[in-house]
């Protein structure tokens, strides 16, 4: 196993910069996700890695040592394509096998390979067909096994739940870990799915057109997104994100916005004192509001607009003049449009961004460095 | 009753020339264009003809030389490197080999007449003068090597062009797994791409047979078939029974004859080519998601 780590790597195709600047470290044997939008630079990344494309710029270490000029095939890298590239030609034993054989690897050795990969995915009954004779999900797992067979030091997966229907991808999403974990290989996963993302890896990469926004363990993602990106990207239902002023009454903070004031704990005052501008975006999760029927310090007062539910919870809307804001109630509060209530939200748990979208937590840690 | 038009424009344009050869072969027509038919008189005149054995073996050398050095491999071989290298260069160099498909044929005769002139005014004969060698009679030295060459390296580049297509529409993903796989160069071609182009491989290589068989035009342009009938192959000969005087006749129905040979070998050839390629057949259709 390898431990992988990206030094101010760089890759521009013409004018596009796919991938700018990054800088991320994967520990031996640690699974993280790459994760962002359509076209963020996630492949373009994953490709870097396995020495298909040459970085314009930076430098690319396997434990330690610098890789930049290795072929691919001396990377003992294992790749997943999005597409899953089995060789249509090919049956699915000689897919497998193709990687052995190209190592000139004996024969009885390549059988013994071949039958162990696709026992542990279970797919030996599909050993004599075609690719295009097996369905997507049995593709996805040929595709795996062509990575594992010749026992990589990286794993690298573009992508290789996105072509499954949902059941299979929740099925699918646990036996890669399994296999991860017994395996015990450093896996970089490629996503634009942060439930995959989440619920897989140790450690999360979001990245955004190019640049990493954040790399941490998914509670961190969650509790503390650096900017306003991570933060509507991550988490579901979103978070309510409201373009708000930052107004002083009474020696009080508030965050206003049309009818909407959210009064502010004394905990904030510290952080927003340093910041000289009086526009924010505020942040709140569904889930940090808490409803009550009766009065409440640091609460509003809002109106049912609409009730979804979602099985476990209802998601309602209230409205705030324009300003839409959604909550996470439990079942147990019978809730009807037009009912008014009171909402708390956590204080701890407000995310406060800045108009560059900075987080005002980081805002904070910046200066004190 | 609409197909009735395309059937007649068929029969006229692709059937009827073949039957009235075939049946031009069973006459002794010359310039006096008159129908008496001899039965079988012309194929058993040309089983007695000495020429045919020689002329035979001239055909099969160069159709299948010509293939398998020129138009199939050297075309493979050309589409190969400038895939592989970056698109606009590529381009330029396939655009440079095609430029002899563009000139006259006649020009482009006489530019091979130039480099294998047996005068030390030749290119070869000036190069080989040069380093202090004698020169060579090109054409009466190597009648087979001069028309396999000079056929060779226009007919490459109908080969290039439908393979580099071919190769460019290969998804890159395959070649990138092979890639990752452990492949080199040379094993990603052999593994993967010549599977994935074998269709545009056996259409090069029948379409090319035929177009080798019937063809004759730089032959006659550059060695007349010469030296003594040594660079001579079907088609030419068929071409000078009929139309060249130096038998003092016109032999219409010695050379329908001939000709009617050369559409039966062709034909066997296609068919032969269609089991070959047909017998490796095993792609499956593709299924949808169940699971
Ligand atoms: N081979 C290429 N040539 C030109 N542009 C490319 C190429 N590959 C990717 N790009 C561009 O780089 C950006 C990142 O692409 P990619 O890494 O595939 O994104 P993702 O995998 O996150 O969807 C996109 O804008 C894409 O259009
Ligand atoms: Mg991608």
């Amino acid at each position: 196993m390898a431990s992988i780590k990206l030094e101010q790597l760089t890759k521009r195709f013409g004018k596009v910069v796919a991938v700018n600047n990054l800088n991320l470290e994967v520990k031996d044997g640690e699974f993280i996700a790459l994760l962002g939008p359509s076209g963020c630079g996630k492949t373009t990344t994953l490709l870097m890695i396995a020495g298909i494309y040459r970085p314009t710029q930076g430098k690319i270490y396997f434990d330690d040592v610098l890789v930049n000029d290795v072929a691919p095939k001396d990377r003992y890298v294992g790749l997943v394509f999005q597409s899953y590239a089995l060789y249509p030609h090919m049956k699915v034993y000689d897919n497998i096998a193709f990687p052995l054989k190209l190592a000139k690897v004996p024969r009885k050795e390549i059988d013994r390979k071949v039958y162990e990969v696709a026992k542990l995915t279970k797919i030996e009954e599909l050993l004599d067909r075609m690719p295009g004779q097996l369905s997507g999900g049995q593709q996805q797992r040929v595709a795996l096994c062509r990575a594992l067979v010749k026992e990589p030091e990286i794993l690298l997966l573009d992508e290789p739940l996105s072509n499954l229907d949902a059941r299979l991808r929740i099925e699918t999403r646990a036996e890669i870990k399994r296999l991860q974990r017994e395996l015990g290989i450093t896996t970089i996963l490629v996503t634009h799915d942060q439930v995959e993302a989440l619920t897989m890896s140790e450690r999360v990469a979001v990245m955004h057109a190019g640049v990493l926004q954040q790399y941490g363990p998914p509670d961190e993602l969650y509790d503390r997104p650096r900017n306003l990106f991570v933060a509507s990207f991550i988490g579901d239902p979103p978070m309510n994100l409201i373009p708000v002023e930052l107004e002083r009454t009474d020696g009080r903070l508030r965050l206003v916005a049309d009818s909407f004031v959210l009064p502010l704990a004394e905990e904030w005052e510290n952080m927003l004192g340093q910041i000289p501008e009086a526009s924010f975006t505020l942040g709140v999760r569904p889930e940090d509001v808490r409803i009550s029927t009766e009065e409440k310090a640091n609460a509003l007062l809002g109106e049912v607009f609409l009730t979804e539910p979602l099985g476990g919870g209802t998601l309602v809307h209230f409205m705030f003049g324009e300003i839409s804001f959604r909550v996470l109630a439990s079942r147990e509060i019978k809730m009807d449009v037009g009912d008014k209530f009171w909402l708390v939200p956590d204080q701890s748990k407000l995310h406060i961004f800045t108009k560059d979208g900075l987080s005002v937590r980081e805002v904070g840690r910046r200066d004190a460095q | 009753m609409f197909l009735l038009p395309g059937i007649l424009l068929i029969f006229l344009f692709f059937l009827a020339p073949v039957v009235i050869t075939a049946v031009m072969g069973f006459t002794n027509m010359d310039y006096r264009f008159q129908w008496n038919f001899v039965g079988f008189g012309n194929f058993f005149r040309m089983s007695d003809d000495f020429l045919v054995p020689k002329i035979l073996v001239n055909t099969l050398v160069y159709t299948f030389g010509t293939l398998a050095i020129f138009n199939v491999t050297f075309g493979l071989i050309l589409a190969l490197l400038t895939t592989s290298i970056s698109e606009r260069v590529g381009l330029f160099f396939r655009a440079l080999w095609l430029l002899p498909r563009f000139t006259p044929p006649v020009v482009y005769a006489a530019i091979w007449l130039w480099i294998l002139s047996p005068t030390r005014n030749g290119l070869l004969n000036g190069l080989r003068v040069a380093m202090g060698l004698n020169p060579i009679a090109w054409i009466s030295e190597y009648p087979w090597g001069v028309i396999i060459v000079t056929n060779g390296i226009i007919g490459a580049s109908m080969g290039m062009l439908i393979f580099a297509s071919a190769i460019k529409a290969i998804p890159r993903d395959y070649l990138w797994a092979a890639r990752v796989d452990g492949a080199s160069w040379f094993q990603e071609v052999r593994h993967i791409v010549l599977p994935l182009i074998r269709w545009p491989l056996m259409f090069i290589t029948a379409y090319q047979t035929l177009s080798l068989l019937t063809s004759y035009e730089y032959i006659l342009l550059i060695t007349q078939g010469g030296p003594f009938h040594a660079s001579e192959v079907w088609s030419l000969y068929a071409y000078n029974k009929a139309f060249s005087a130096y038998a003092g006749t016109y032999e219409f129905g010695y050379a329908a004859a001939l000709a009617t040979v050369l559409v039966l070998i062709g034909t066997v050839a296609s068919i032969a080519y269609w089991k070959m390629f047909r017998f490796r057949e095993m792609m499956a259709p593709p299924r949808i998601e169940v699971s």
